[in-house]
């Protein structure tokens, strides 16, 4: 009895033993993970395989390294692919013929427009598009020469219920000797299909063609080749057009609406879910969401209980706020030019010109389906972000969105860019002002070699200038002013080189009629045209020129001077003489002058600093038409150059200081009756400037009232402080 | 005894009262038991926790400890993949949600090993070298959690980089037996060589419903826009590679062939541009006399001439940021789904691409469009005084004379004492206000308060009594011009010291300028509140504790990120009232200069560079000093120095 209980006891504890032995483990780990936790930093999710250095590698390196013998011949290939590859799968390298732009080299990317039928009904928002076709300087007459085909006819509306509706287009473009299926064509297109159902049916087969949409579906839009556009109305202006809405960098931001959602609540059809989901986040203080339901005509058969109220509610603050009735893409736009944000919820839409622009620097984009999150995501929003989005808005509806030509430019631009895909911009140019249609790739693919980004990429502007003096009087005698102007120019520790434009009559005189100088000459045939001072040279090393007429008197130190200015403002013209414009209400008119006035707006090229990638716009950006009226009159150019730099760079040019008035002096010859005196000379400039407005489609010009000095400029100062002492001697 | 009289409370029930001797021996067995339990405890518990935690149990473990999972024949396979899939429809964004640091969550799924009815693996490699080392990186990133339920983006641990090694049918019945597949929604596959010679595939054969894959060698029928990510195929042999720094000076070759495997059609077309071109083309293939294997792998052959390969490439920074590693691909490739997810928060072109240089000495400014504001919104004057009533109220009535002025705004820097009466200050005919600081302190001065309601803000002593009206009104149009910019009155200068080798604060009257004085100065808003919050380092409380320099830690401040000069405007050079005493006003102090100099380098070194750009120009008025009418003249009365 003894024995037995004293073997259950000992039993028991060897049971009590092993339980704890084997139970042991598990509760040391659980208690580790405790203290592991606890401790954070300890617990690998993803083992170090204790065998770690003896896995497989992923393949083998003759798998990386293939035997060019088995391989398919690239030239099959890419015919293989071709017919494969065809209407909604296609590419650029399928169903693009390449060799139709490359005819030219790189003048080969022509437009032909399809000379429209007689009772062709062509809508005003085509004829726009069309003409801004004709007037780019990618438009060719010529059939054979072109790169890319466009339609005659109006495909812009294929909504079968509109008044646009062009009938039979299919059986027409068939007949088309050139339509090749489609190849190298472009379709412009704003709406299709309709409501409820919007679909992407443009009711023909558009077979290999281009087709550049608004309000694209992600689903069909084909990468890299079509084209997303945004939608605009018939008002939209062909050029120029109007200048974003923000005018002023309010800190913080002002806002009194911190979200707003303008539209109308379709009570079926696709988007009725979010548009009534909308409702939700509405509070009526800071986010507002307004809505009609009023849409098409049978909107009553579905209406329900809120219509009512919000169709008041819609109407009311719609009159105060917007004019006209948008559609919901295009409040993105209007939002866009009045300098709101965008905040995007349109899961699907290929934004406009997505190719090219970072839309994520300019809009807020979120999901429609996280919707109820958008309140804190927008509140999130920093002042500095708010800041940043709202001016990139505004540069972004200025560069591309802002007229029918911009639209239609940056559309061509896209597609050329891929065309010459090794000279094209990257996004970079695309999204920093001054935009992509400013930057011209065949000048250089280079950030560094164009003005304005100096300051992005963190660079300085060279130290040295070229002067580019132009001649029209032959050379007689050695007391001319070129002689002069030669000596006190290449006295300047800044110049490096001087190139001489001979436009005159005779031929130009030889070498060594020309003094000695410390700096290369070179003489070039200008062939009489004014315009050829701004041809880009390439003998122009440096990015300054100092562009010259021949009689102008200048010191060393003043050339100095406005060079080292214009270091400090390279994107910018800096020259000596100012002139002035202004509006006429009487004449309903720009007026030009050239008195002395408070402030200026154009400094005059016959003595001024600019960057040499001016000149390169000068002559490719401009179109023949301005540039042939300026050989034509001979006179102009400067004002020309003038426009074109402040609609750059949105800025007036700089004067700096300078001796005595430049020119004023009479003719130290007295024999040749100077132009400038001329009243034709004067009505002429008048002409002009109303000409080039016009091109423009709005005044580029801007008023500065300063001029840059010296800082120890006429100062009461000891005259041996002063560094540009010269500068103030009558 | 008391254990005895435990056992005797308890004792009938359980145990007969026992002899002392019994008894004796009970109590020792039983502590020895105890005793025993206790120890070995002890030795379970002690040693463990004192050994290296991470070595034990979960890391202590071999690819081949994984569990083992048999596949049934009828195991359902996934759909062939979904071409039309993008985020916004086969994408779960419900899963990722709001979260404040817009940062996805990744889950990786337990290693597995799978294997068919008959226990043949489903993959020749099982897991490579190339995914351990990726989903380490994941791991070890901050998109990982190990909660299921809480992650947005999800990893299959069955490794799926080349194709070759897998049997594609079990393949896919092994990734729809994973206990979230749920269709392949928000499932991340990595594969890198979808098929092998001779039919190369653009992307993975294997079934994988809608799952995203970051694939390599897409071709743009099969990558679907916006949701797969295109990624590199990774060469084992980059591991070891050592690129040495670019040589400086031109490249040598223009073009450079590298590839080995070309198509003779391309070769032709090469050998042809050689033939044109000559050195500036090089053309590498590879070396036929050497043994195969990985050394081989690493040279580069041109008519006998042997190169290293890539050290012959150039293109050092993009292989570096992206390329270079398992881990660099891995999370590049999660950033650009994580962009994708929170699009508003997504990095930028720039941030992408700009290599480190450029990063440096760029300068993004924050005002960048150029805008000249209009002029109605005016200026708003913000006084800095502490107890200076007399000459304040002179300030204030002279500068109320500016046509432009908006608003005055007096900062009343005195704790101990009030601020007039209200009666007792000027009449002047725009809105004037009056804050109370909590501290003396000069950084004050560029708070941003709500008071201020304009673009522009003039900065003004309460002792600057000598500019005229033209002279101000001229500088708010010059600002309108520059409102980026920093626009003041007396302009002073940096300079370095050779012999001293630091930098020295110059207040002469010099041809040069890089800073204004912010006694008076025209600057927008936005600075005030960089100044007060983005300000670097400490520099706002070393100007604070030392009642000094605060217009040079503005004038940094703006250089720095704007990359601009201040513009000095008319001749003024000095801001000495005639009536005020050396002592009082603050900048004449000799050890004040001194002190002046040591901010410009304490400044230069918490910037980390030197902002600050000297330019030799100041803005006058168009017509100033010109021979003509005064009165004709839209400002004559610019003063003097």
């Amino acid at each position: 009895m003894q024995a037995r209980k004293k073997y259950v006891l000992l039993g028991l504890c060897a049971c009590c033993w092993l339980v704890l032995f084997y139970w042991g483990g598990g509760v040391q780990l659980r208690l580790l993970r405790l203290l592991t936790r606890h401790r954070g930093d300890v617990m690998r999710p993803w083992p170090n395989w204790t065998d770690r250095a003896f896995l497989p590698r992923y393949a083998h390196l003759d798998e990386l390294q293939t035997d060019p013998g088995m391989a398919e011949s690239p030239r099959q290939r890419r015919q293989a692919w071709s017919a494969i590859y065809k209407d909604s799968r296609c590419r650029m390298e399928t169903c693009f013929d390449f060799s139709r732009c490359r005819r030219r080299g790189r003048e080969g990317f022509r437009v032909y427009i399809y000379p429209s039928e007689k009772n062709d009904r062509v809508s005003e928002s085509y004829r726009k598009i069309l003409a801004s076709i004709a007037e780019s300087r990618y438009y060719t007459s010529d059939p054979r020469e072109a790169c890319l085909f466009v339609l005659g006819i109006d495909t812009l509306d294929r909504d079968q219920l509109s008044g646009q509706f062009v009938p039979n287009v299919d059986e027409r473009i068939r007949g088309y000797p050139l339509w090749n299926d489609g190849r190298n064509h472009l379709i412009f297109n704003l709406y299709s299909g309709t409501w409820p159902n919007y679909t992407e049916d443009l009711g023909f087969n558009i077979g290999q063609a281009i087709l550049a949409k608004a309000s694209l579906n992600t689903e069909h839009f084909r990468p890299g080749f079509d084209v997303s556009i945004p939608l605009f109305s018939k008002d939209h202006p062909q050029k120029g057009g109007e200048r974003g809405w923000l005018v002023r960098n309010t800190v913080p931001p002002r806002r009194k609406y911190l979200l707003m959602f303008k539209g109308k609540r379709y009570l079926t059809g696709i988007g009725s879910d979010t548009r009534n989901a909308l409702h939700h986040i509405h509070n009526g203080k800071d986010i507002v969401s307004l809505t009609t339901c009023r849409h098409g005509k049978d909107w009553e058969k579905h209406k329900d209980a809120r219509c009512d109220h919000d169709n008041l509610e819609y109407e009311r603050i719609h009159k105060k706020w917007w004019k006209g009735s948008l559609n919901s893409y295009f409040c993105v736009y209007v939002c866009v030019q009045a300098a709101c944000i965008p905040v995007l919820l349109s899961n699907g839409w290929e934004l406009p010109f997505s190719d090219v622009i970072q839309w994520n620097q300019a809009v807020i984009e979120g999901d429609e389906r996280l919707l109820l999150q958008v309140p804190s995501t927008v509140r999130a929003v920093g002042n500095e972000r708010v800041l940043a989005l709202r001016q990139r808005t505004q540069m972004l509806w200025e560069a591309y969105f802002s007229s029918v030509d911009k639209i239609v430019l940056t559309t061509l631009e896209i597609i050329k860019d891929r065309v010459f895909s090794h000279i094209s911009r990257n996004k970079y140019m695309w999204n920093y002002l001054p935009g992509g249609l400013l930057v011209l790739p065949e000048y250089s693919t280079h950030l560094a070699h164009f003005p304005f980004y100096y300051l992005g990429l963190g660079v300085t502007p060279g130290q040295e200038f070229t002067a580019v003096i132009h001649a029209v009087s032959p050379l007689v005698s050695q007391s001319q002013p070129i002689m002069k102007l030669l000596q006190v120019v290449s006295k300047s520790k800044y110049c490096s080189q001087i190139i001489i434009l001979w436009n005159s009559e005779k031929p130009p005189p030889s070498r060594s009629k020309w003094p000695p100088m410390p700096v290369p000459l070179t003489v070039t045939d200008g062939r009489r045209k004014t315009t050829s001072r701004f041809l880009p040279h390439v003998a122009i090393e440096t990015e300054a020129v100092l562009s010259l007429d021949e009689d102008t008197v200048l010191l060393t130190s003043e050339v100095n001077f406005a060079f080292l200015v214009w270091r400090s403002f390279p994107e910018r013209i800096v020259g000596y003489p100012p002139r002035s414009h202004f509006w006429d209400p009487l004449k309903r008119a720009w007026g030009y002058t050239s008195k002395w006035t408070n402030d200026y707006s154009i400094v005059l090229t016959g003595a001024a600093f600019y960057h040499r990638y001016y000149h390169y716009l000068f002559t490719h950006y401009l179109p023949q038409s301005l540039r042939t009226l300026v050989d034509r009159t001979s006179n102009c150019e400067d004002i020309l150059m003038n426009f074109l730099v402040s609609a750059v760079t949105h800025q007036p040019p700089i004067k700096v200081a300078q001796r005595k008035q430049y020119k004023e002096l009479p003719s130290p010859q007295g024999t040749k009756s100077v132009p400038w005196a001329n009243p034709e000379h004067f009505n002429q400039r008048q002409e002009c400037i109303n000409t080039f407005a016009n091109w423009f489609g709005y005044m580029p010009l801007v008023h500065s009232q300063f001029r840059l000095d010296p800082v120890l400029f006429k100062d009461q100062v000891s005259v041996l402080r002063k560094k540009y002492k010269d500068l103030e001697r009558a | 005894m008391y254990t005895s009289g435990k056992y005797s409370s308890r004792g009938p029930a359980l145990i007969p009262r026992m002899k002392t001797k019994h008894r004796i021996y009970y109590i020792t067995l039983f502590s020895v038991v105890l005793l025993g339990l206790i120890a070995t405890g002890m030795f379970q518990f002690w040693p463990h926790s004192i050994e290296s935690t991470a070595d034990w149990t979960l890391d202590k473990r071999s690819v081949h400890d994984a569990p083992l999972i048999r596949l049934p024949v009828s195991s359902p396979i996934p759909e062939r993949g979904d071409l039309s899939c993008r985020m916004h429809t086969c994408f779960d964004v419900y899963r990722c949600g709001y979260n404040p640091k817009n940062r996805i969550k990744v889950y990786i799924y337990p290693l597995q090993r799978f294997v068919d009815e008959l226990g043949v693996p489903i993959s020749s490699t099982g897991l490579s070298r190339e995914y351990n080392d990726l989903l380490s990186a994941i791991s070890d990133s901050d998109f990982y959690t190990d909660d299921v339920t809480r992650a947005c983006l999800f990893i299959p641990s069955i490794d799926v980089l080349n194709q070759n090694s897998l049997r594609i049918r079990e393949t896919a019945q092994a990734l729809a037996m994973l206990p979230r597949w749920d269709k392949g929604m928000n499932h991340l596959l990595f594969n890198m060589l979808p098929g092998g010679p001779p039919d190369y595939n653009t992307a993975l054969d294997v079934p994988r419903d809608r799952a995203l894959l970051a694939g390599g060698g897409f071709s743009t029928w099969t990558y679907r826009q916006g949701y797969d990510v295109s990624i590199p195929v990774y060469s084992p042999l980059s591991a070891d590679v050592d690129l040495p720094e670019r040589q400086p000076g031109p490249r040598r070759y223009f073009i450079l062939s590298s590839q080995t495997a070309i198509h003779r059609e391309y070769r032709a077309e090469l050998e042809r541009l050689k033939e044109e071109n000559g050195e500036a083309l090089l053309l590498l293939d590879k070396c036929s006399n050497l043994s195969q294997g990985a050394a081989s792998a690493r040279k580069r052959c041109y008519k006998g001439q042997v190169y290293d390969y890539p050290q012959i490439l150039q293109a050092r920074w993009f292989w570096e940021a992206y390329f270079s590693s398992m881990k660099a691909i891995g999370l590049t490739t999660l950033q650009i789904i994580n962009d994708r997810i929170y699009p508003y928060a997504a990095r930028t072109y720039e941030q992408w691409n700009n290599p480190p240089v450029v990063k440096w000495s760029s300068v993004n400014s924050p005002l960048f469009l150029p805008l000249i504001p209009p002029r109605a919104p005016g200026f708003t004057a913000v006084v800095l005084t502490y107890d200076r009533v007399e000459s304040l109220f002179r300030v204030i009535t002279e500068i109320s004379k500016v046509p432009s002025l908006a608003k005055l705004l007096v900062v009343w820097n005195n704790q101990n004492k009030s601020p007039p009466e209200e009666t007792l200050w000027p009449k002047i005919s725009v809105p004037l206000k009056v804050v109370r600081t909590k501290e003396n302190k000069l950084s004050n001065r560029f708070f941003p308060y709500d008071e201020i309601e304009t673009e522009a803000v003039l900065a003004i002593d309460d002792d600057i009594i000598m500019l005229t009206s033209d002279e101000l009104q001229f500088g708010y149009e010059v600002w309108r011009e520059f409102p980026d910019r920093l626009v003041g009155y007396p302009g002073r200068l940096h300079l370095w010291d050779h012999e001293m080798g630091k930098w020295k604060y110059e207040s002469e009257w010099t041809n040069e300028v890089s800073m204004v004085l912010t006694g008076a100065a025209f600057y927008h808003k936005y600075f005030n509140y960089l100044y007060t919050y983005k300000m670097p380092g400490d520099i706002k409380n070393w100007v604070d504790a030392h009642m000094n320099c605060e217009d040079i830690a503005m004038n940094f401040l703006v250089a720095n990120i704007t990359g601009k000069a201040p513009i000095k405007v008319t001749p003024r050079k000095k801001f000495k009232c005639p009536e005020c005493t050396a002592i009082d006003g603050l900048s004449l102090d000799q050890t004040h200069m001194v002190e002046r100099s040591e901010c410009i380098n304490k400044f230069a070194s918490v910037f980390g560079t030197m902002p600050l750009k000297v330019v030799e120009h100041r803005a006058d008025p168009v017509l100033y000093k010109d021979d003509f009418p005064e009165k004709l003249k839209s400002f004559p009365n610019i003063g003097s120095l």
